[in-house]
């Protein structure tokens, strides 16, 4: 389960928004190249990985979904610590969800750590005819806020791969630029002695 | 709260995790913070915008949120507190978790002996003639059914073999049904094994009388209920269908009375202000809910589960609609439904039903969940403290009965939140096909408090069930990912049969000693 292969780092990524703007799809999409028309609500937090290649270096993403309702703000702050990367995703087609992504923000800037990569993803791009935010519009923001910003669909598999694959590479080109420091297993550390006992896993090391 | 007594003694070091301070927003639909800082349960909820006639009555309704009816109409609530335990399920236990596993093998071969030497054959010969009544369904259902790759021999097998077949499954199963929800096929189904026979005849013999012996219902109903019986059964157990048989009839019209009286009133209000986001929410999640299951994605039953949902979260703003509540509905409607359905009850197509039927069918679905709700509410109320606890209590009763894994999880820094969160939440409904839920609330509902309390010895029941692949699983990723996708595809009577048993093996030796395994 991903424990054979080598790999450089891990990124914690948190997905977050509103509740049905497809969190779990994308997921589903970058993870395992699926989309699920009969996925089920996300209950509390979900999980899933993948490694990429970047620059030279394997990346695990390892990458976190949680329900959108605001419910589940419970275990909020588990949810986000060690994160290094964001994606703050609305619907294009429901106006509403894009308005809660000020207050998404502010959440995320409350718990997250402060030099956290965020990125604003406006899915459903295959329903472009039912758009409600326009891309201008939501660009301007997100230029604004300093966070980058994509349009996906993760039904027709859309920009999915670039949306997380940003976020990573500017997640590394941080960290190599050593700009910030971390602290968990879950996330990079710049501690390169503990990345390599916690996050290279050799046998020798197991005594089960 | 009903839970508080029960769990005591977990609860003496424990702490809530994280620091639970009013979020904004933690309420839905949302607060606003500058009006409240708390959402105590008897603040009047704001009706800025009703008519002051409503307002006053739907005051009124909403500080007597409790579903419960008349002193005279609840039975005597004189639990069985100590059920005997199920014949096959209990040997002088061992605390080695290894021979446990063999143990289980061994004690499902000595029930099968138990019963005539007939049944062994019997029961291999109903899987087989269940598998082709499987293929034959499928070939109807435009492949939307999942068909199980499973064998003969996987019925019989243990839950460890079958997860060696399943690792060409993909990573997330999402779970069917299986091409049927209840335990037993009724459809053409062979002839019963003696046992089977005998145990319907005492259930028949049991609700024939004209005053249920309600502690002898819990008794059985403990072990299973047949499927025939499930129904009466289980509205009897949960309370809404009185004892004593005279009063039923009367007592049920009033209740489905009072339930479609409440639609009357209140249902038009969903599209208020006030009430627009809670129905937003479960309208855009039923369609969500039991996605691979034909039965669910009628427009006839999503608008049940609406109306369900819907007046059950307004006449409880303490948690107003919590996601996870709406597969609490799911085995309530599909066993009231199988009452009046030969065939397989997935496919079924409700419309076909009498209206009044189908509007039965509703009204006691609301009222057996909002009865079972009760007993869980603090689950879902302002930050779900329930849950919370029950996570923490779960992960200091695997502390003491299995250390490894305790230990494992620490060194991965696995939290017991991050996968039991949703096994409290949804009470096992994600974690096991629907058949198998529907076969652990008999247990529940015969148990006292059984959603609340037992549910925790089942979930650590649960998690040690998988104790080889979790202490297998060396990196934190792969654990997590394990166990938010256990294998429990194949499961049926059987592996739950023995989950509860080792729950109540758990249960008794903790629960009201709580110097056992002092540290």
């Amino acid at each position: 389960m991903g424990s054979d292969e080598a790999y450089n780092f891990v990124f914690k990524v948190v997905l977050i928004g509103e509740s049905g703007v497809g969190k779990s799809n994308l997921l589903s999409r970058f993870t395992k190249n699926e989309f699920n028309h009969d996925s089920r609500t996300t209950i509390g937090v979900e999980f899933s990985t993948r490694t990429v290649q970047l620059s030279g270096f394997t990346i695990k993403a390892q990458i976190w979904d949680t329900a959108g309702l605001e419910r589940y703000r419970a275990i909020t702050s588990a949810y986000y610590r060690g994160a290094v990367g964001a994606l703050l995703v609305y619907d294009i087609t429901k106006h509403l969800t894009y308005e809660s992504v000020e207050r998404w923000l502010k959440e995320l800037y409350d718990h997250a750590d402060p030099d956290i990569v965020v990125m604003l993803v406006g899915n459903k791009t295959d329903l472009e005819s039912e758009r409600s935010v326009p891309t201008e519009e939501a660009k301007d923001f997100a230029k604004k806020k300093d966070i980058l910003f994509l349009e996906t669909s993760a039904l027709e598999s859309t920009n999915v791969e670039a949306a997380f694959t940003n976020v990573l590479a500017e997640i590394h080109k941080k960290v190599r630029s050593k700009a910030v420091v971390r602290g968990s297993i879950s996330a990079v550390s710049l501690n390169s002695h503990r990345a390599e006992n916690a996050e290279e896993k050799k046998p020798c090391c197991r005594n089960i | 709260m009903a839970t508080d007594n029960r769990i005591n003694f977990w609860r003496r070091n424990v702490k809530v995790p994280g620091s639970v301070q009013p979020v904004y927003g933690a309420q839905h639909p949302p607060l606003d913070p500058r009006f409240r800082r708390t959402y105590p349960k008897d603040t009047k909820p704001k009706f800025n915008n009703l008519k002051s006639k409503k307002a006053s009555s739907f005051h009124e309704f909403a500080r007597s949120t409790n579903d419960a009816w008349d002193i005279d109409d609840e039975e005597d609530e004189d639990f069985l507190r100590n059920p005997s335990p199920t014949p096959s399920g209990l040997h002088s236990s061992t605390q080695n978790q290894q021979q446990q596993n063999e143990a289980g093998d061994a004690e499902s071969a000595v029930s099968r002996g138990l019963s005539s030497p007939v049944t062994q054959a019997e029961n291999l010969q109903n899987v087989q003639e269940e598998e082709e009544e499987e293929d034959a369904e499928c070939e109807h259902i435009n492949g939307k059914v999942i068909k199980s790759s499973s064998d003969a021999h996987l019925r019989t097998s243990s839950v460890h073999s079958s997860l060696q077949k399943q690792q060409s499954l993909p990573v997330r199963p999402i779970i069917p049904l299986v091409a049927r929800i209840s335990d037993q096929n009724a459809s053409g189904a062979p002839p019963m094994t003696v046992r089977e026979k005998s145990r319907l005849d005492k259930f028949r013999q049991l609700l024939a009388s004209p005053n249920t012996d309600l502690e002898e219902l819990r008794k059985h109903s403990w072990s299973g209920i047949p499927r025939e019986v499930r129904p009466i059964t289980w509205r009897l157990l949960s309370g809404y269908l009185p004892a004593n048989k005279e009063r039923r009839e009367l007592v049920l019209k009033r209740k489905r009375d009072e339930y479609f009286g409440f639609i009357e009133q209140y249902y038009h209000s969903r599209t208020d202000e006030h009430y627009k986001d809670t129905y937003r929410q479960i309208h855009i999640d039923i369609p969500r809910t039991n996605p691979l299951i034909p039965l669910f994605q009628q427009p006839a039953v999503q608008e049940v589960f609406e109306r369900i949902l819907f007046i059950w979260a307004i006449r409880h703003p303490a948690s107003g609609y919590v996601q996870g509540i709406n597969d609490l509905v799911t085995p309530f409607f599909v066993v009231f439904l199988s009452e009046f359905v030969t065939e397989d009850v997935e496919n079924f197509e409700v419309a076909a039903l009498p209206l009044d039927t189908q509007r039965n069918i509703e009204a006691d679905s609301f009222w057996c969940m909002s009865k079972l709700l009760d007993g869980i509410q603090d689950n879902y109320t302002f930050a779900q403290p329930g849950i919370q606890n029950k996570v923490k209590a779960l992960e200091e009763l695997v502390s003491r009965i299995d250390e490894d894994i305790h230990n494992h999880f620490k060194r991965y820094e696995v939290e017991y939140l991050q996968f039991a969160f949703r096994w409290m939440n949804n009470l096992l409904m994600r974690e096991l096909p629907l058949r198998c839920t529907i076969r652990l609330w008999d247990t529940y509902q015969a148990e006292a408090e059984g959603f609340s309390h037992f549910h925790l010895y089942v979930c650590a029941a649960f998690l040690i069930e998988w104790r080889k692949e979790i202490l297998s699983m060396i990196d934190f990723q792969g654990l997590l990912m394990l166990l938010q996708n256990l294998p429990t595809i194949h499961w049926g009577n059987e592996e739950v049969g023995l989950l509860l048993a080792e729950a109540y093996r758990l249960k008794y030796m903790f629960a009201d000693a709580p110097s056992h395994y002092k540290r």
